[in-house]
């Protein structure tokens, strides 16, 4: 499994793991978030952020925040940084590093198709957009009426085409069909993505395809769950999951039939990594899942760093970063809308 | 500004003595006091409220005001730069502003740019619109006259066709739809507007793809960049006409426009109403223009008066911040009547201090007065030496290393001596010398202008160092002196040399059979040795006996100052059993080899002392035969052998088992006095920590002591042999310089050509400047700080201890931006 990256790896990727290892030590620490977590305006969070890496880019703002806002600069950090580390990146770090990103092309395309079914304006919907995942010709999404259109159209251009070619449908879009096609193309991103980092090799191959493993599974329950009392059938439920993980072959023909999420969670407690994840679940309790989930990947996320010479701490890096920002849009929205109570709730300490 | 606060006594040996104060001030006239504190500089607050989180702090609201300001006068600041404009250095300290007007008064102004801004935007949108509206009309206007024309001409030729032929050609679709039903072509809308030319491409292909190719796109390039309405940037824009039929493709045509963000202007087809709408708006283009101008005009207006007072408003913000936050370290008592402050200052401030609390408390009519109370601690307070503009070059050289312990000897005050004069052994030639000194010159002489200007990266280290460089430039023309090198060449400075030709037959003096024929020559090398076959083996000969000499001696003084740092802090063990022993150690090996290098010098001996030394270890009981320099050296160097190797347990053994029986006998007084403070559970605590601070650990001790020895005898030679690169240094020096002399200057010369000699010349000067003047310089500079460091200071120095950092306004300006 392992070659001889630690001979070779620096020549081309060492100054950018230094610099993502560096971006990485710039992460809030739970001594930040119980500070955060004391705020008692917007005022004191920026305050306190401006302490830390995200200064330059709040010191700036006058001064009744807005949540948007926060959340918006701290993105705005976070895309300077991926630019510049995809600026520096050559073969095959950079074609890894837009892999990062196509996760978010999909969120973006499904956000404006169903914006535009809705008919909500367009302008308004791209400010929504995730700024990593945007493309040329995002805008004009809006025009397509159908799948079909959607593909020819636009997305013929962007790296998302491939994905494209299992759901190409002449069908209508309405809400459950483009679930679906977020689903699939999900999938096709996924099994492309775990496929590119096993070409790869080496550290990185293993383990990325640990962490990539464990967000095909989470997208599995989280199909599963979301799916329950839909009128999705079984066969094209499990035609939604993922290729390979843990759950892959058997977990998934469980899943395809569950019913309730008892059932689900019998599924989930047959494999060990999950078990201890749904054995702090009460019964019947879908809401804690998620932040669960989060944790459990938080943990394999900053585990990656433990190990050098290899692409994860990228990957690794990005979805730190944004769990980071999650969390401050999290404790943003409490202390504007005066919950503090509920601020624990859905923050994930990341060190 | 620093040196005029202390007291005259330069004593840079031991730093100054520190105090542990505690401040009760009335919370009324606190931030008066803290800010006099500020102006005097010569307090560090401790953060008594280390555990409280920035916001809870007692003037977290007064510190997010302060914030608040500071982005308006960056807001003014990145408006002034965009315009072009500098915020005058002049400031003008006329009105005394406080802080509560200062806030009123930027929040006013603020609002009053951002409306001023807010309008020059929406005017520039529409002027921008215009603009773009106007191009459309020219463009689009030329490509449907064009179009026209063409058009035009081909139906006159498919006409002629028509009649010739009858129809049997089928013509391209266009064209035949024109021909054959005339009243369809009313039908194809169009639209027109500007889109940016690198979508341009994207743009056209999205248009076919999405009509199926049912459109006809024209697109003409604008020659200018165009600043784009929306976002007000320059962007190079196309101009274009899409033609399409039908109302489901104008919609999606309109979608993708907004999409792309291209945008849209009417055009009208009928000439006539283009040529009045081009003078419309060409007519609002020249009032908007003349608006626009009024508008900036009265903007510059305005960032000129803030740039009056910019300076002055910014200093006085980042003063006000800077006191709160110090006021957020204080912690506030319990009745919130006072703020309670600690710190640390030098121990002759304390009048300063004092008065400046009473000024403080009179200036803000306070009943009560501030209280200074002197505390008593165990913690080891920060180092501060008073130095001035001279001094302080060498104390950084110093605290680069590692800042001296409180009261440590500080090598800095022999650091400002030798360290020019070994730089000087390592460069010495005082034509060189001379083009440092006046370089460095001109630095000294324009200290106050440049002092207050931003310099390079470079140049301020150079400009920081210019008293060093000034005593590594003198002490370079004296070596050089003495090594009789200017730019390599001889000169017969001090009177003629001694040396001179036996007879006729030694014209060139590279061979031998010069014979002496005066007095040896007065100062310095005898110039006649230059060039000569024996000038390598003269000058290195001298020069290594020279280093091993400043080395054995610089190393004594170092253990010197271990002597005089054991005596000041009464540590009688380190005396006996670390100052002794290494002395003789030192002395008894390197120490002799000088002493034979003297006497071999003074009495012109053959003995080899390589030999000597070496033989001294391997058979010491041998006799000396030829290279006996003075009587009785055999036992002498017996006895020194012996006492060498007495010294190394010396070292090692007495010390670790002394400090063992020392802190047993302290334990033993310890458990006894327990029992008698068992009734008063306060004191039991800070007894208990100072027991656990003082923990023994036997082998710890003894290891550590085991590898002070070893690395003191290793070190003793290896040091030893690391000041031979004195010698090393100076002779690639004169090397390197009689290089360029002779290869260069020389080989130019004997050209006789005065082109050549042109080139020659200039090749020596950027080689001499660059090569010698610069890299050379930089080098010999940190061989002799690294001599320095680990040579001398390994001897003596635990720099570990930390830095006096005063609460100073003086500080404030230096701070980034």
């Amino acid at each position: 499994m392992y070659g001889f990256e630690a001979l070779t790896f620096n020549i081309h990727g060492g100054y950018l793991e230094a610099i993502v290892r560096g971006h990485r030590s710039g992460l809030l620490t739970a001594a930040d978030y119980n500070n955060l977590c004391q705020c008692e305006t917007l005022d004191d969070i920026k305050m306190h952020l401006t302490a830390t890496e995200y200064g330059p880019y709040l010191q700036n703002e006058p001064s009744p925040l807005h949540t948007t806002t926060i959340v918006e600069k701290c993105t705005l950090k976070l895309v300077d940084e991926y630019k510049h580390m995809l600026c520096q990146a050559t073969e095959p770090l950079s074609t890894f590093l837009e892999y990062c990103t196509y996760g978010h092309m999909i969120d973006n395309v499904v956000l404006i198709v169903t914006g535009t079914l809705h008919e909500r304006d367009v302008q308004e919907l791209l400010e929504k957009c995730h700024p990593l995942g945007m493309f040329d010709s995002i805008a004009t999404l809006a025009v397509a009426q159908n799948m079909r259109e959607l593909y020819r159209l636009v997305l013929v251009d962007t790296p998302l085409a491939p994905y494209f070619s299992e759901c190409i449908t002449s069908e209508d879009l309405d809400d459950m069909n483009i679930e679906i096609m977020r689903n699939t193309l999900y999938k096709a991103y996924l099994e492309d993505f775990y496929r590119f980092c096993q070409k790869l090799g080496g550290a990185t191959a293993e383990i990325m395809s640990d962490l990539l493993a464990f967000e095909a599974d989470r997208r599995a329950v989280n199909i599963t769950i979301n799916s329950i009392g839909t009128e999705l059938t079984r066969d094209d439920r499990r035609k939604l999951y993922s290729n390979f993980g843990l759950l892959y072959p058997y977990g998934h023909e469980e899943l395809a039939v569950c019913e309730d999420l008892d059932q689900v969670r019998g599924v989930m407690e047959k494999y060990p990594p999950y078990q201890s994840i749904f054995s702090r679940l009460s019964y019947g309790e879908s809401q804690l899942l998620d932040k669960a989930f989060y944790e459990e990947e938080v943990k394999r996320l900053c585990l990656s760093f433990e190990q050098q010479f290899h692409y994860a701490v990228f990957f690794a890096y990005m979805r730190l970063r944004e769990q980071e920002i999650r969390n401050l849009m999290w404790i943003s929205e409490c202390v504007a809308q005066n919950q503090k109570s509920r601020v624990h709730d859905s923050v994930v300490f990341i060190f | 500004m620093v040196e005029q606060r202390c007291w005259p006594k330069m004593d840079l040996l031991r730093s100054e003595s520190m105090q542990l104060v505690q401040l009760i001030i009335p919370l009324e006239s606190a931030h008066r006091a803290i800010s006099y504190l500020g102006d005097l500089g010569l307090f560090q607050f401790k953060d008594l409220n280390a555990e409280k989180s920035p916001f809870q702090r007692t003037y977290a609201a007064q510190i997010k005001r302060c914030a608040e300001m500071a982005r308006k006068l960056r807001f003014f600041k990145e408006h002034m730069t965009k315009t072009g404009m500098l915020p005058s250095t002049r400031s003008a300290i006329t009105n005394d502003i406080d802080l509560d007007n200062l806030e009123v008064k930027l929040g006013e102004l603020e609002a009053e740019l951002i409306e001023i801004n807010s309008n020059n935007e929406k005017l520039e949108h529409s002027y921008n619109e215009l603009v773009e509206y106007k191009l459309v009309l020219q463009k689009a206007g030329e490509l449907f006259y064009s179009a026209q024309r063409s058009a035009a001409v081909q139906q006159r030729e498919l006409q002629v066709d028509n009649h010739g032929e009858g129809s049997i050609d089928s013509p391209l679709l266009l064209e035949q739809e024109m021909i054959t039903d005339p009243s369809k072509q009313i039908k194809l809308g169009f639209v027109s507007g500007l889109v940016s030319r690198e979508k341009s491409m994207v743009f056209e292909r999205i248009l076919f793809r999405a009509t199926r190719g049912n459109v006809f796109l024209k697109q003409s390039v604008v020659e200018n960049s165009v600043v784009d309405p929306v976002s007000g940037e320059k962007v190079e824009k196309n101009v274009f006409v899409v033609f399409y039929s039908g109302e489901r493709a104008k919609n999606k045509i309109l979608k993708i426009c907004e999409a792309f963000g291209a945008n849209r202007y009417p055009f009208a087809e009928d000439l006539s109403k283009q040529y009045q709408m081009m003078t419309e708006v060409s007519a609002r283009l020249i009032e908007l223009k003349t608006t626009i101008d009024v508008g900036l005009a009265h903007q510059s207006n305005l960032l000129q008066t803030i740039g009056f007072q910019f300076e002055q408003w910014n200093l006085l913000v980042k003063k006000e911040k800077y006191i709160y936050h110090t006021l957020n370290m204080l912690s506030i008592d319990v009745t919130k009547k006072c703020l309670v402050a600690e710190g640390w200052c030098p121990a002759f401030a304390t009048d300063q201090i004092q008065n400046a609390l009473r000024r403080a408390t009179i200036d803000s009519s306070s009943q009560i007065g501030a209280i200074f109370q002197v505390l008593q601690t165990k913690e080891s307070p920060p180092t501060y030496f008073c130095t001035n503009k001279f001094t302080s070059a060498f104390q950084e050289i110093v605290d680069a290393y590692g800042i001296a312990k409180y009261q440590e000897a500080n090598p800095s005050v022999y650091t400002i001596i030798t360290f020019p004069f070994l730089f000087a052994v390592m460069f010495g030639d005082w034509g060189h010398g001379i083009c440092l000194l006046l370089v460095t010159l001109y630095l000294i002489i324009r200290e106050k202008k440049l002092s207050s200007k931003k310099l390079g990266d470079i140049m301020e280290m150079t400009f920081s160092g210019r008293y060093v460089i000034m005593m590594m430039a003198i002490f370079s023309i004296y070596t050089g002196l003495i090594y009789n090198e200017f730019f390599s060449v001889p000169f017969e400075l001090f009177g003629p040399s001694a040396y001179a030709c036996r007879d006729q037959s030694c014209r060139d003096a590279s061979t031998a059979g010069l014979i002496k024929v005066r007095d040896t020559y007065p100062f310095g090398v005898d110039p006649k040795w230059h060039g000569t076959r024996s000038e390598l083996p003269f000058l290195n000969s001298l020069k290594m006996k020279m280093s091993i000499l400043l080395g054995v001696a610089q190393m004594n003084l170092g253990i010197m100052m271990s002597y005089f740092n054991a005596k000041f802090f009464g540590d009688k063990l380190n005396i006996w059993y670390q100052f002794v022993p290494q002395m003789i150690f030192l002395n008894s090996l390197f120490g002799y080899l000088s002493l034979l290098i003297i006497v071999k010098w003074c009495t012109g001996s053959q003995a080899d002392l390589y030999h000597v030394m070496i033989y001294m270890f391997l058979s010491p009981t041998d006799d000396l035969g030829d290279n006996q320099l003075f009587l009785g050296q055999k036992f002498l160097q017996l006895l020194l052998l012996l006492s060498a190797l007495v010294a190394v347990p010396w070292m090692l053994f007495p010390k670790p088992f002394l400090l063992k029986k020392q802190h047993e006998e302290r334990h033993q007084g310890q458990s006894y006095a327990l029992v008698d403070r068992t009734d008063d559970p306060l004191e039991i605590e800070p007894h208990y920590d100072s027991h656990k601070h003082e923990e023994f650990e036997f082998s710890e001790v003894f290891v550590h002591q085991l590898i002070h020895t070893i690395e003191f005898v290793l070190g003793a030679v290896s040091n030893t042999a690391s000041y031979l690169r004195l010698w090393a240094l100076s002779l690639a020096h004169s090397e390197l310089s009689s290089v360029f002399y002779d290869k260069v200057l020389l080989l130019a010369w004997g050209f006789n050509n005065t082109i050549i000699l042109i080139i020659g010349i200039i090749v020596f000067v950027c080689a001499t400047v660059g090569v010698l003047l610069v890299m050379e310089t930089l080098s010999a500079f940190l061989h002799a700080l690294r001599l320095h460091w680990v040579e001398f200071q390994n001897k003596f120095y635990e720099g570990d201890g930390y830095k006096f950092h005063p609460f100073s306004f003086a500080l404030l300006g230096n701070e980034d931006e």
